[in-house]
């Protein structure tokens, strides 16, 4: 078991409100993540679900149970932190060892249980070796495994990839998503990267300003998103928005359109534009384009992208995929609107 | 040209260092070479530095006719118990501080820092006072709770200072892993900061056995340390320079000693969170 359901929870730092009213239900084995810029509260609210923050009001259920006021060993829950926190001091072994110490488990069942941990995250050559001697990726694999031998009802993952290199995190988010699979274990993840988000996600929390915007599947959340703020901090590059006359459809006053749903000809198109910086990629080209109106839209074209700089050229993109936002920035939905 | 300047400037740097090094020493060599000296030579309107008869009466008679084992035995009482009590009562008053900080943590650092600006004279009577009415008088527990109260507020700043460099996911992650606060305490804290508890306890133990002001005050002979046994060479009938140096050499040789073995350890310590 390992739900997790929050009730109107709320947190301030004095008279700063930090997380508004959140109601947010987490079910067993699903692996959901926090996304959001930094300082929008999502850190805090995974903080609060550890223990190791305290909630201003409403409460934390922890499978079923009121644990909003249950210190934090109590919680059953294991964390990972992003600097590994791993205890300097102590091998591999006695930092996989300390929580089941703690528990009083006997020391045959620690043995067994360190040597599951080190075969599923390969480190069994490094038992007798302190974090000091541990590569990134190595001393978060040994935070993970501090973590699994616990057995928590679920994991809490704070940013726990921030500090490796753009490979290893690659490498480190199947690992994860892997470790999800064969734990099937509630896992409840924290991260600014959206990229990580929509890989991992079972579903994806997007919070701005201590509140949720939308929660919902990676592709609900791409497809459909609720609001601009949600369009444009789901998916990458980033969507591409341009202000509008409300002359057709009263309500709509932004369009959104994604890089890879634009269209460049060099004949006709919806927007005249000149092209920019071109970002090749290989496999794919990061066309940005200068329209007249001053806006500067992202295309995602194909890798043999033969555009030059300064070349004038025309962006069009299927009505069916121009997302339409109203004055306060929500989504206006298609049939509402007349294109 | 440049290495000729860059030269010249560590010459010059090597000769202040060795000047001032050399006229902070001058003090205890003059005292280590006046206890080989007779007390003629030691009080002689020309004294001489290495040209005397030197000659170890000195340390025989100090040996001989005062309890200098009985004053090294209550120094090491009292600068160790001092040191422990401190080291106690300091590490958790520097867990809260530095872990569970509130608004007004900063002030009281600052207030306990500011009881050791008081001149001690200042509380000399109501001390007294207390120690008279407590049976405390010329007693080496007395003792240890004096040097434990005048040197905790530097033993909690230093600790603190230490405490505050350990990063505080890692206690966060002992609660999540279990661990209550006596466990975090030493399972955690206390093996990360052993250094910078080590080097408290050493600063501690010089301080408190080079303390002369309350050990001349409150103890009369039963508790007296070695500041005290220096002291009493100078009596009505008169300072004898030399046995008083002998004395003095006796009483700060085996401080020396521990500073000098433990001098990486002490400087690591006392110049902890100043650079980063």
């Amino acid at each position: 078991m390992g739900s997790i359901t929050l009730k109107k929870v709320t947190k301030n730092f004095d008279d700063v409100k930090v997380i508004k009213p959140i109601d947010l239900e987490i079910k067993d084995g699903e692996f959901i993540v926090f996304v959001g810029p930094s300082g929008c509260g999502k850190s805090t609210l995974l903080r609060m679900i550890a223990g190791l923050e305290d909630t201003t009001s409403g409460t934390i259920e922890i499978d079923g149970q009121d644990a909003t006021a249950t210190p934090p060993a109590k919680r059953g829950l294991a964390m990972v932190f992003q600097s590994y926190a791993l205890y300097p001091h102590m091998t591999v072994r006695n930092n996989i060892a300390f929580p089941l110490k703690r528990a009083k488990v006997s020391a045959d069942e620690i043995e067994q249980k360190i040597a599951n941990a080190s075969k599923i995250l390969n480190l069994d050559s490094y038992l007798d070796r302190k974090p000091g001697q541990l590569s990134g990726g190595q001393r978060q694999r040994v935070a993970i495994g501090r973590a699994i031998v616990r057995q928590p009802s679920a994991f809490l993952f704070d940013e726990p990839l921030s500090n490796l290199d753009a490979s290893l995190r690659v490498n480190m988010r199947i690992e994860i998503s892997e470790l999800h699979k064969s734990l099937a274990t509630t896992m409840v993840y924290v991260t600014h990267d959206q990229v990580e988000a929509m890989t991992m996600a079972d579903r994806i929390a997007v919070f701005n300003a201590g509140v949720i915007e939308q929660v919902g599947t990676p592709l609900e959340l791409y497809n459909n998103p609720i609001n601009r703020f949600v369009a444009g901090f789901i998916g990458s590059p980033k969507m591409n928005f341009i202000d509008v006359n409300s002359t057709d459809s009263a309500s709509v006053c932004c369009l959104g359109v994604r890089p890879e749903h634009l269209e460049i000809s060099r004949d006709s198109g919806t927007w005249q534009g000149k092209v920019g910086v071109i970002e090749h990629l290989g496999s794919e080209t990061f066309v940005h384009v200068h329209l007249a109106s001053g806006t500067t839209f992202t295309v995602r074209a194909s890798g043999d992208c033969d555009l030059n700089y300064g070349e004038h050229i025309y962006l069009s993109a299927d009505p069916s995929k121009i997302l339409h936002f109203d004055e306060a920035g929500l989504t206006v939905h298609k049939t509402q609107t007349v294109n | 040209m440049a290495i000729n300047k860059s030269y010249q400037s560590k010459l010059i740097y090597t000769f202040l260092a060795w000047t001032i090094s050399g006229l902070i020493f001058f003090p205890i060599l003059w005292t280590l070479l006046t206890s080989f000296k007779t007390e003629a030579e030691a009080i002689s309107v020309s004294p001489s530095l290495f040209m005397f008869d030197w000659t170890l009466d000195n340390y025989k008679e100090v040996l001989s006719q005062s309890s200098y084992f009985t004053h090294f035995w209550n120094s090491v009482v009292i600068s160790l118990g001092s040191s422990i009590l401190g080291l106690l009562i300091a590490i958790p008053a520097a867990w809260s501080m530095a872990f569970v900080q509130t608004k007004r943590t900063k002030n009281l650092l600052m207030w306990m820092l500011s009881t050791k600006m008081l001149p001690p004279v200042g509380v000399l009577i109501p001390i007294y006072l207390l120690f008279r009415d407590f049976g405390l008088l010329d007693t080496k527990l007395g003792l240890v709770i004096i040097m434990t109260i005048i040197n905790l507020p530097i033993m909690v700043w230093m600790l603190y200072t230490y405490f505050r460099e350990i990063p505080h996911e890692i206690l966060e992650a002992s609660r999540m892993d279990g661990a209550n606060i006596v466990d975090e305490i030493f399972y955690v804290l206390l093996p990360i900061a052993l250094p910078g508890i080590a080097s408290t306890l050493l600063l501690n133990v010089i301080l408190s056995w080079n303390e002369a002001f309350w050990s001349l005050i409150l103890t009369a002979a039963n508790a007296a340390p070695l500041t005290a046994f220096i002291a009493s060479y100078s009596s009505p009938e008169g300072l004898f320079y030399a046995k008083l140096s002998a004395a003095s050499a006796m009483a700060v040789v085996p401080i020396l000693i521990l500073g000098w073995f433990s001098q990486k350890q002490l400087v690591r310590g006392l110049s902890f969170g100043a650079v980063k």
